[in-house]
């Protein structure tokens, strides 16, 4: 047999995967947009007063609903991807005069949603890499909060390094302290059997309370405002567009970083043995790995993952840390990491749904009077159909999934 | 002699697989029927046709005489069938009596459950087949064997009369399954039938009343005990003459490889389980470790694997320590593991074949290179031994979760025997294995011997012990009680040592009886 007619299967087989794998997200993300539009009709007055009058004018009620959700989703459509005749007006005008202010402004809503989508990728991969190795990373929340304040301390209190330096120094400063805070229910997981569920949520409160602290008292800037102090702007991502377009290199960071993660977890015996341990501990200790030495490093990596997520959001996007900073990231992170079946390329995907959907979600307040928190309900319904998927599969009578896919361990039950 | 049920024409087919051919059976009343045949052969598919579970493409299926539609389990209950199955479908934290009633609650006053009413049918039932079970019991704390007599008492309690018992035996000890037959033999005398599903001869010869043995989803052939050798048995579900004894020429024994004294062992409840064990193992011979299960045997072998650290005492391999290793250092110095509980230790069972072919190796070259997994080593690898150790797989690329416990149990011994060994310990290796499998496992130990490799033997099948050794070491709370040659031993003596009596009584109390040994499964 030759080279090629063993490579054929194999390729079609990965096709045929990764078409399987999607299949149950997309549908669920369709039937939650779906329900969402159900949850706008019902809440909108007018239409139920149009359906009040249903017998006399039936054409307006049905007319009404439909519209309503047009404009609703249109509005969700255009504040996150932005509207297509500004588009062409703006690349009009660049050509014929070379003014840019126009199509800056018709891409502002697309690059808005993927700079919402960077942390979210970030914090996606960190849950992502606890599940592989059967660990729920919960402390995502804390661990960006720890990560954007060591960057931000970095980046302000330093100054007068050139950027090549000072830059890779805030982003470090950023990774390492999110690892701290996730090395440390690792370890305690690891040498006491504590349960990491328990101890990331408590290691998000003192998270929580120590960035109030910080922040009302040591980091606190000049002024009355609980925030820190601007980054030094060689501490800063660089931006790729004039304001108030803030896509920076933080993203294209996060799609590299997610690359790196993949690779990590299915080319490398790192990757192995973390996949090992999360599919079959038991197996993992017979063949020779240590479990311990596994749960603090994959928790370690899990922190640092996130601490960067934080990073990325000071230093690219926000230059200076507030309360409420995060906007919760961290726990929209779980779902999603569930969403992209713990893969990083699904995650990436996932987290762009997010970011597009929660850029989208401001646009249709203004516009068309819906309640930001309808996304909130979309979003939920979108977890629950993919951590469902016998939902799913039944509406829309899919045949049940062959057992043989590697599935991922969510928790391991408590104490172990 | 009234048939109450019949299967005609039954034809289940498997995406790429035809499951079941054509396949007609019958079971009479008050008789045990057994279904031979090997993993895979169709068995489980048909008992699970005949309970509800799948429906067949083609055929029928009558229940005395009456044609039925069978569309779920609760059609085949109100049909008088009833299942017991191979993995126990229990809930630990209850107890008998609730297990028992799960699905079928009674209650008192419309919402209290009447516990004492099932509580007294269970004693009913359990005292007029001799089950003893008590009702009050939690299910985590009965033994094995105990916990299938309470899935046969739920059957029981739902008025079956036509029970299926899938591969009832695999998980009992001898003296169990000798309790399972004498019950069984209870329920065929009160007018019960039974179809038993195995693919044991020795069983089958043992209490079925008449044999059906399938082979790739077609009968094969039927036959009566009384009338077929274990020989013809076997190569009917083989397909192809089967060798039932080991073929081995006496062992050439070297050095003592394997040297472990004055061994103790706490299990996980911090029991000693290993209590002061001195034994060694020469390169080129079989130590068997004979013994009922649960004799610290599982323990005495995750201690020279590493896997449950070693209370005092010493384990030396070729004179160097093993006592405080890993398992990464133990594996590096030349003992393969061929665990007990395949699924549990052996495999990551969602990872494709090429992976666990390298599980203990990944970190070494060729395999890997820094960090960085080298696929097509990897994949070379894997292809090569598949092929050399007969896995039968439509490729590599599939998990092994969906193979069969024989390809499964191929795989791990494919990776473990490849590797440059000095030690082989081998827990239970051909445990719920088909005879073809075994035939090959065992040729491969034997293949290891003759090389110079020093393999420790432990097994509950007291026949394979008696095939597969040049000595046996009995092993009885936690201590070996005595160390026999191969060539001198007594079966009968063996089984009194095994169920505790003491060397020099069991002497005198075994008579000199047959000493070659047929290997019958």
């Amino acid at each position: 047999m030759s080279e090629k007619n063993q490579q054929q299967p194999a390729k079609k087989g990965w096709l045929r995967q990764a078409r399987e794998a999607a299949l149950v997200p997309a549908l669920a993300v369709f039937t939650g947009l779906l329900i969402g539009a159900i949850v706008i009709v019902v809440s909108d007055a007018d239409v139920i007063a149009a359906y009040g009058n249903f017998f006399s004018n039936p054409l307006h009620a049905i007319g009404l609903t439909f519209s309503t959700v047009a404009t609703a989703y249109g509005a969700l459509f255009i504040g996150s991807f932005g509207s297509f005749d500004r588009l062409v007006e703006g690349l009009g005008i660049y050509f014929s005069t070379g003014e840019t202010r126009q199509l800056l402004r018709a891409i502002y809503p697309l690059t808005e949603s993927l700079v919402s989508s960077t942390p979210y990728i970030l914090t996606g991969l960190s849950v992502a890499i606890g599940f592989r190795a059967g660990l729920f990373n919960i402390g995502a929340e804390g661990q960006f909060f720890i990560g954007a304040l060591c960057s931000a301390y970095v980046g302000y209190s330093i100054s007068g390094l050139p950027a090549f330096i000072h830059l890779p120094l805030a982003l470090l400063a950023g990774a390492a302290g999110g690892a701290v805070w996730g090395a440390i229910p690792g370890y305690l997981k690891a040498r006491f059997g504590a349960h990491e569920v328990v101890n990331t949520i408590m290691m998000n409160w003192i998270a929580f309370r120590l960035s109030d602290w910080l922040l009302t008292g040591p980091m606190q800037a000049s002024g009355f405002r609980p925030v820190t102090p601007n980054v030094a702007i060689s501490a800063e991502l660089p931006r790729f567009f004039s304001d108030p377009i803030r896509l920076n290199w933080g993203f294209i960071l996060s799609l590299a970083i997610a690359g790196l993660v993949y690779w990590l977890l299915f080319k490398t015996t790192i990757g192995f043995e973390l996949r090992s341990v999360g599919n079959n501990p038991d197996g993992a200790k017979y063949a020779g790995m240590s479990i311990t030495r596994n749960i603090v490093l994959v928790m370690t990596l899990a922190g640092a993952l996130a601490g960067l997520a934080g990073t990325v959001q000071v230093l690219g996007v926000d230059r200076w840390v507030g309360q409420g900073f995060s906007a919760g990231y961290g726990f929209d992170s779980i779902a999603l990491a569930l969403l992209g079946k713990s893969h990083p390329l699904g995650v990436v995907l996932a987290a762009l749904l997010f970011g597009f959907l929660r850029s989208g979600a401001a646009r249709m307040q203004s516009m068309a009077d819906i309640p930001i928190d309808i996304i909130s309900v979309i979003q939920g319904l979108v977890i629950i159909f993919v951590a469902a998927p016998a939902i799913i599969r039944r509406i829309y009578r899919l045949k049940e999934k062959a057992a043989d896919e590697e599935s991922t361990v969510l928790t391991r039950g408590w104490g172990r | 002699m009234t048939t109450v049920l019949e299967l005609r024409g039954i034809t289940k087919r498997f995406p790429g697989v035809l499951a079941n051919d054509h396949v007609d059976i019958s079971l009479n009343e008050r008789e045990i029927l057994a279904l031979l045949g090997e993993n895979g052969a169709g068995k489980t598919t048909l008992m699970n046709i005949l309970y509800g579970l799948y429906q067949p493409d083609e055929g029928q299926i009558l229940v005395r005489g009456e044609e039925v539609a069978i569309n779920s389990p609760s059609d085949a209950i109100a049909r008088g069938i009833g299942m017991v199955h191979q993995h126990f479908m229990l809930v630990p934290v209850m107890t008998v009596t609730e297990n028992v009633m799960l699905g079928i609650e009674p209650t008192k006053n419309g919402i209290f459950l009447d516990k004492g009413q099932v509580a007294k049918r269970i004693r009913e039932i359990s005292e007029q087949y001799g089950l003893e079970v008590d009702p009050d019991a939690y299910i985590k704390d009965l033994p094995v064997g105990t916990q299938q007599r309470v899935e046969i008492i739920k059957v029981l309690y739902r008025n079956a009369d036509i029970l299926i018992l899938d591969e009832p035996t695999a998980v009992l000890t001898p003296q169990e399954v000798e309790g399972l037959f004498q019950i069984l033999r209870a329920l065929i005398d009160s007018g019960k039938s039974i179809i038993f599903i195995t693919h044991k001869l020795k069983e089958v010869l043992a209490m079925a009343d008449r044999i059906t043995v399938l082979r790739g989803g077609a009968v094969a052939g039927s036959a009566i005990p009384s009338e077929v050798t274990p020989r013809q048995l076997a190569s009917l579900m083989v397909g192809r003459e089967v060798s039932l004894t080991v073929e081995k020429e006496k062992p050439q024994p070297g050095e003592v490889v394997l040297q472990v004294n004055h061994l103790y062992v706490k299990d996980e409840r911090e029991h000693v389980v290993v209590n002061g064990i001195t034994f060694d193992v020469r390169g080129g011979e079989v130590l068997g470790v004979a013994g009922v299960q649960g004799n610290g045997q599982t323990e005495l072998v995750y201690a020279l694997t590493g896997l449950l650290p070693v209370e005092s005492g010493d384990v030396l391999l070729n004179g160097e320590s093993l006592a405080h290793a890993t398992p990464r250092q133990i594996l590096e110095r030349g003992v393969a593991h061929v665990p007990e509980d395949r699924q549990k230790h052996g495999l990551v069972l969602p990872f494709p074949i090429y992976d666990n072919m390298m599980l203990c190796t990944y970190y070494q070259p060729p395999f890997s290179r820094g960090v960085v997994l080298q696929e097509k080593a990897i994949m070379d690898s894997a292809t090569e031994l598949t092929a050399q150790f007969d896995v039968r797989t439509p490729s590599i690329k599939v998990a092994v979760s969906t193979l069969s416990g024989g390809n499964q149990q191929k795989v791990i011994v494919a990776r473990e025997f490849s590797r440059p060994i000095k030690l082989l310990i081998a827990s239970q290796p051909t445990r719920g294995l088909d005879v073809g499998s075994i035939e090959y496992i065992h040729s491969r130990i034997i293949e290891k011997r003759d090389d110079g490799v020093a393999v420790l033997l432990v097994s509950s099948e007291l026949d394979e012990i008696l095939a597969l050794s040049d000595r046996i070491a009995v092993m009885y709370k936690g201590q070996i009680v005595d160390v026999l040659d191969a060539d001198a031993v007594n079966k009968e003596y063996l089984g009194l040592l095994m169920a505790g009596m003491k060397p020099s009584e069991a002497a005198s109390k075994a008579k000199p009886g047959e000493q070659t040994v047929e290997r019958v499964f």
